[in-house]
């Protein structure tokens, strides 16, 4: 390598000469090509196009050449310096290129590893479907309304036509409150959440449209089928003009938000202090559709092949009633029905043990989320 | 109420070969309840006949005694010849007429019968108990017959074995149903067949000189029907078809007077009451109690008489708990076979005496049962006179000719209601011929034309109102044919805050890992105890329950931890140990000087004063929520350590129902059972105490049996949702550079962090943004009795970006405040 000499004749210069620029280009393309990875190209680089490279050097010769000289000589170290670039960039790219994908083999993971890091948490069914059943309401215009657990006699009985000493009474098993020194105290565990009818017409003019879902209690043990303490919707309608008609329509119209297009209630005739005409209301059984029928073959646990499914009372408003609310039976109609939840929870997420809603095992109520 | 398909035939002619499952059909479609149809005799095949026992030979050498008979079985085994039988049973004698089946013959239960040997000898077929016959458990005795019946005859038919029994859950509105009178005209609407009335008899008008009786209280009792009769041959016994009716309804055969009565009140609802003549002293009396007055009654209790009792009387004073149960002095002998003369009381008493004194004495009974339903005032006379002709027919007895009757005169009810009033409650039209027809099927008189003035029948007590009338007519033309329409409200304002607010909570704290329950609220000292809340601690004081499901839980919970704790240790003995709970819901928190609820009249809307007199008497009755925790909150695992459930888990989940009501909970070290004196926060919105959480003290802990360290946390939900504002405003978001300042800061260890924190926020200004505290530090570096909090503190305004002068001035404005108030100073200074 040599430093500019300008003593001798620029033409005569032996770097600049086309055999000895195409060897410079030559050695520097092999030397690329041969560069195994990153570094190795890096060290190549440096070789071959830095300051002190012999391209470079040869391109630094230029200059001392005569004018006519300069523009031959300089497209020649042009095109050489031009093509080993191109050659580097081509195996920079190539060698990268490479380079990652080593890497990115290199950091695979299993992505199959379970990550249960932060445990779910979940909300009871009966919640769910307790707001489940109050949504459908709500978006027909109802109210949800509430009232107190613990209630006195004339709210959870009296209003509701219960007479005093009426056998009717004895129908609910109550839990009676106790007080020091006397026999009855007039307060229970409220039987039933029609006690919230009771304060819906009192604190409001019709029409009044509410749904009410609450807990309730009776005397019974705790078994596969009973629960002492359960969950009660009830929805009491009262304006003008309705009709058992309506209630029938809404009924069905409940059933199908619930549980789908094409299920259907029944009614039976019944009794209950609070309603007059009183029903019992069935719902077509949600498992069998009501084909287990007369049909041995195919028998339905849900609903012992009958093809119904008992709900729970309704009917229409008591006048009665209206009258102990202040609200005129002679302008005004209503109708209203209560049915406990757990029951049609057990049908819908075929649940076998009422035990399991009650007893709060997690493992139970984990699956059902946040919504069901 | 269990009706018999071939008693019920009686009345009404149902079609051949109508099944006991087509009557139920249309009578659930009528409303009344029938729960199953029982078949008796289900499978049962002859030959199944009367035999005469002819010898008995007692075999020796068996576990228990064993007898093999020779039996008379007439013609039925062909040959005539005795049958020889093994029997195990030894109630019965040479000469009794007993009930065989002879091989070839199937019990119910496919009890195949067959000749087999057994005992050493061939047995040739069965004699058969009650129970192997299906006729009911009562005893385990072979049935012996009375002697008329002849060897061979057909004992199926003789103990009409097979049948069809209708098992009715008789609402409480519908007591006529109590009888096969009231379900046989149910039966005949049913159908459109006519009805036999069994209570249409002829009977002989009152006179002066049957048995006398003075009722005193002409409202309890506003029918008395007396009758006697004399030379009843005290050793008739039931006849065979008696026996069985009785026992197809449910009932037990006693004596011939009393199935008579017990007949006669199924067949026509009215209770009946046998006195024997011989013992009644003087006049029979209706009266009530004299208060403290004794009674002993047929159960042989002894009772204490309120002077509310209905009661029967006769010289010696009361006899008989009117409409409930009589008294054990006058009761007709059933056991020595003494009595020949019997005085027959048929009466009206008032549902509500009768109700009231049966629940104030325990004594449920099927008279009561019926009277406090309300039966038929207008059946009193035939029912005696039923049972005078059946106590002649099948007792030999006379009918003495007086015949006692003391009435209450009454009109009978009557209501007007428009005839297209049922129409209009059920929203579809019958017209009036329709409705006239219905009302006439139930036993109404109806007359008018667009308004009707209907009568109603002196054994339908319940139909007071229009609407009764109405669902009489909406029920026999068929619920079943209602249509179906959707009425449209006016258009409402979905959840309220309040409802809104609690299922947010619910899904957070679900959101956070925890798992709802919904716990029992009954507690009991125990709970409290377990809590080691202090003797005087007000969550001692429960609503108590008079009938509580447990004696050692009478009383209503004033915490949601009793609940959530023992659901979380059931939890833990079921195998899982890493637990996250939650449960909202209503704590009951008496003050214990509740006055008592006026009674209220329900013929108007009770007044403003009234309803708060009723609310009054109740305890308050606020939402808490709750969370408890134990075990790991996040588990180790293949990314690393985990961490375990602590007090701060249980002040987070606080924050986090707090976030849901856009509320900024104050957090103060506290003391509070049941929690650790040293790692317990009292929570605060504002100045309002709100609730606790923490961990649980270790004795608490150890006493409840809990995994160690277990945390709880509880809210009043109430309290919460009422301290929430209106909506959020939203911040201004700045886009000018952050400026981030550290601080660490030392002082004496028991200053509280959240003071420390709230100096800085003081002190820093409004350029600040956001503070964190990144770490908490103690070690010999800072000396015993001190730590270091470190702050990370970012400044940011909303107009400039910040020189690092202003940033540096604001920190040490914080410091400088934290300084003053906490003692705090810069570490390192």
């Amino acid at each position: 390598m040599s430093a500019p000499n300008k003593s001798y004749d620029p033409v005569e210069v032996e770097a600049l000469k086309p055999e000895e620029i195409e060897r410079m280009r030559d050695e520097a393309v092999a030397a690329i090509a041969a560069a195994s990875d990153l570094e190795a190209l890096r060290e190549v680089k440096v070789a071959h196009t830095g300051d002190r490279s012999p391209l470079a050097l040869a391109n630094r010769e230029i200059g001392a050449l005569p004018p006519h000289a300069k523009a031959d000589a300089g497209k020649r170290v042009g095109q050489a310096r031009g093509a080993v670039n191109k050659a580097l960039k081509a195996r920079q790219e190539e060698l990268e290129a490479e380079r990652d994908a080593r890497v990115l083999v290199e950091e695979a993971v299993d992505v199959t590893l379970p990550y249960d890091r932060r445990p779910a948490g979940a909300r009871h069914p009966m919640t769910a479907f307790a707001d489940r059943i109050a949504d459908v309401f709500t978006a027909l215009g109802y109210r949800v309304a509430e009232g107190p657990e613990v209630e006195t006699e004339w709210f959870n009985f009296d209003a509701l036509n219960f007479p005093p000493d009426h056998p009717a009474r004895e129908m609910q098993d109550t839990f009676f409150v106790e007080r020091d020194g006397v026999a009855e105290s007039g307060v229970v565990l409220r039987t039933h959440t029609s006690p919230v009818q009771i304060r819906s017409l009192i604190g409001q003019e019709p029409p009044v449209y509410v749904i009410c879902p609450g807990r309730v209690y009776r005397t019974d043990e705790l078994d596969a089928t009973h629960t002492p303490v359960f969950t009660q919707v009830e929805l009491l309608a009262v304006d003008e003009g309705l009709t058992m008609a309506d209630l029938k329509g809404t009924l069905d119209h409940m059933v199908q938000a619930l549980f789908g297009e094409g299920m259907r209630t029944r009614l039976r005739p019944n009794f209950f202090p609070f309603t007059e005409p009183s029903a019992e209301m069935d719902m077509v059984c949600y498992v069998c559709r009501g084909e287990s029928v007369g049909n041995p073959d195919r028998p339905c646990r849900t609903c012992s092949s009958e093809g119904w499914i008992e709900l729970g009372g309704c009917g229409m408003v008591n006048p009665r009633v209206l009258t102990a609310c202040g609200v005129d039976p002679g302008k005004y109609s209503g109708f209203a029905f209560g049915f406990g939840i757990e029951r049609m929870l057990m049908f819908r997420h075929d649940i076998e043990d009422m035990r399991d809603i009650v007893e709060g095992d997690v493992r139970f109520t984990l699956p059902f989320g946040m919504e069901i | 109420m269990r009706a018999p398909l071939s008693w019920l035939r009686e009345y009404v002619d149902l079609p051949a070969g109508t099944t006991g499952s087509d009557v139920q059909e249309r009578l659930v479609a009528a409303g009344l309840e029938v729960e199953r149809v029982e078949r008796l005799g289900a499978g049962l095949v002859g030959p199944l006949v009367v035999g005469e026992v002819l010898a008995i030979e007692e075999l020796s050498g068996f576990k228990k005694p064993i007898r093999f008979c020779q039996v008379d079985v007439g013609k039925a085994n062909g040959s005539g010849e005795p049958q020889n039988i093994v029997c195990g049973a030894t109630n019965f004698r040479v000469g009794d007429k007993v009930v065989v089946i002879l091989p070839g013959g199937v019990l119910p239960g496919d009890f195949r019968i067959s000749a087999r040997k057994t005992y050493g000898k061939t047995s040739e077929g069965m004699i058969c108990s009650a129970r192997e016959l299906g006729m009911g458990d009562d005893h385990d005795g072979i049935i012996v017959l009375p002697p008329e019946h002849e060897a061979g005859t057909d004992a199926i038919e003789l103990l009409e074995l097979v049948d069809e029994v209708l098992d009715i859950a008789v609402t409480p509105d519908r007591g006529y149903c109590l009888s096969m009178r009231g379900i046989a005209r149910e039966t005949a609407t049913a159908y459109g067949l006519p009805l036999r009335d069994p209570a249409l008899l002829d009977v002989p008008t009152p006179n002066a000189h049957g048995y006398p009786v003075e009722v005193a209280d002409p409202i309890g009792c506003t029918r008395f029907t007396a009758r006697t009769v004399t030379n009843v041959n005290p050793d008739a016994v039931s006849p065979l078809w008696l026996q069985r009716r009785l026992q197809k309804a449910g009932m037990r055969p006693i004596s011939l007077a009393v199935d008579i009565t017990n007949y006669v009140m199924l067949e026509l609802g009215q209770p009946l009451h046998a006195y024997d003549r011989s013992r009644v002293k003087g006049t029979i009396g209706v009266r009530r109690a004299a208060r403290g007055e004794k009674l002993t009654t047929l159960d042989g209790t002894q009772r204490t008489l309120d002077a509310e009792d209905l009661v029967i009387t006769d010289d010696s004073g009361p006899i008989g708990l009117a409409g409930v149960m009589g008294g054990a002095h006058t009761e007709i002998d059933d056991t020595g076979a003494t009595t020949t003369e019997i005085v027959i009381e048929a009466a009206h008493f008032d549902p509500v005496a009768v109700a009231r004194t049966s629940r104030r004495h325990k004594l449920s009974s099927e008279a009561a049962k019926r009277f406090e339903r309300g039966t038929d005032p207008l059946t009193t006379s035939a029912a005696a006179q039923r049972t005078v002709d059946l106590l002649v027919l099948l007792a030999g007895g006379t009918a003495e000719a007086g015949v006692t009757e003391v009435i209450t005169p009454s009109a009978p009810h009557t209501i007007a209601i428009p005839a297209d009033h049922p129409d209009r409650v059920a929203g579809t039209s019958y017209g009036r011929e329709t409705v006239v027809r219905r009302l006439q099927q139930v036993g109404c008189d109806v007359y008018g034309s667009d308004e009707l003035v209907v009568t109603v029948p002196s054994w339908r007590p319940d139909l007071r109102d229009p609407n009764d009338l109405a669902e009489e007519v909406i029920r026999l033309e068929g619920y079943e044919n209602l249509p179906s329409t959707l009425p449209k409200p006016p258009s409402g304002h979905g959840l309220t805050e309040g409802q809104l607010l609690r299922r947010r909570v619910g899904r957070a704290l679900a959101a956070a890992g925890y798992v709802e329950v919904q716990a029992y609220p009954f507690v009991g000292e125990a709970s409290f105890d377990q809590l080691a809340l202090d003797k005087d601690d007000p969550r001692r004081r429960t609503v108590r329950l008079v009938n509580p499901l447990s004696d050692e839980e009478p009383g209503l919970r004033t915490t949601l931890l009793p609940g959530l704790l023992a659901t979380l240790r059931r939890n833990e003995g079921r195998g899982a140990h890493d637990l996250a709970l939650f449960e909202t819901g209503l704590v009951f928190l008496p003050t214990g000087d509740e006055p008592l609820p006026p009674k209220l009249p329900v013929d108007r809307r009770p007044t403003a004063e009234e309803i708060a007199a009723l609310d009054a008497a109740l305890p308050h009755q606020p939402r808490h929520v709750a969370v408890v925790l134990a075990g790991s909150r996040e588990p180790a695992g293949w990314w690393g350590k985990g961490y375990g459930a602590s007090w701060a888990d249980a002040v987070e989940a606080a924050r986090t129902v707090a976030r849901e009501a856009d509320l900024e909970l104050t957090v103060r070290q506290a003391q509070f059972a049941p929690w650790h004196p040293g790692r317990c926060a009292a929570l605060h919105v504002g100045d309002q105490l709100v609730g606790h959480a923490g961990e649980l003290h270790p004795r608490v802990i150890k006493a409840m049996s809990l995994p160690e360290r277990t945390s709880a946390m509880e809210l009043d939900l109430d309290l919460v949702e009422r301290a929430k504002g209106g909506p959020l405003r939203a911040p201004r978001v700045s886009t000018f550079p952050v400026a981030t300042q550290d601080v660490a800061l030392v002082m004496d260890a028991g200053v509280a962090a959240a003071e420390v924190e709230a100096a800085l926020r003081d002190g820093a200004g409004e350029l600040l943004e956001s503070l964190r505290l990144f770490d908490v530090f103690t070690g010999e570096q800072i000396g015993e009795g001190r730590k270091s909090l470190a702050y990370a503190l970012r400044f940011r305004a909303p107009d400039r970006t910040l020189t690092a002068e202003e940033a540096s001035a604001a920190r040490d404005a914080a410091v400088e405040r934290a300084a003053e108030r906490t003692g705090a100073v810069l570490r390192g200074v």
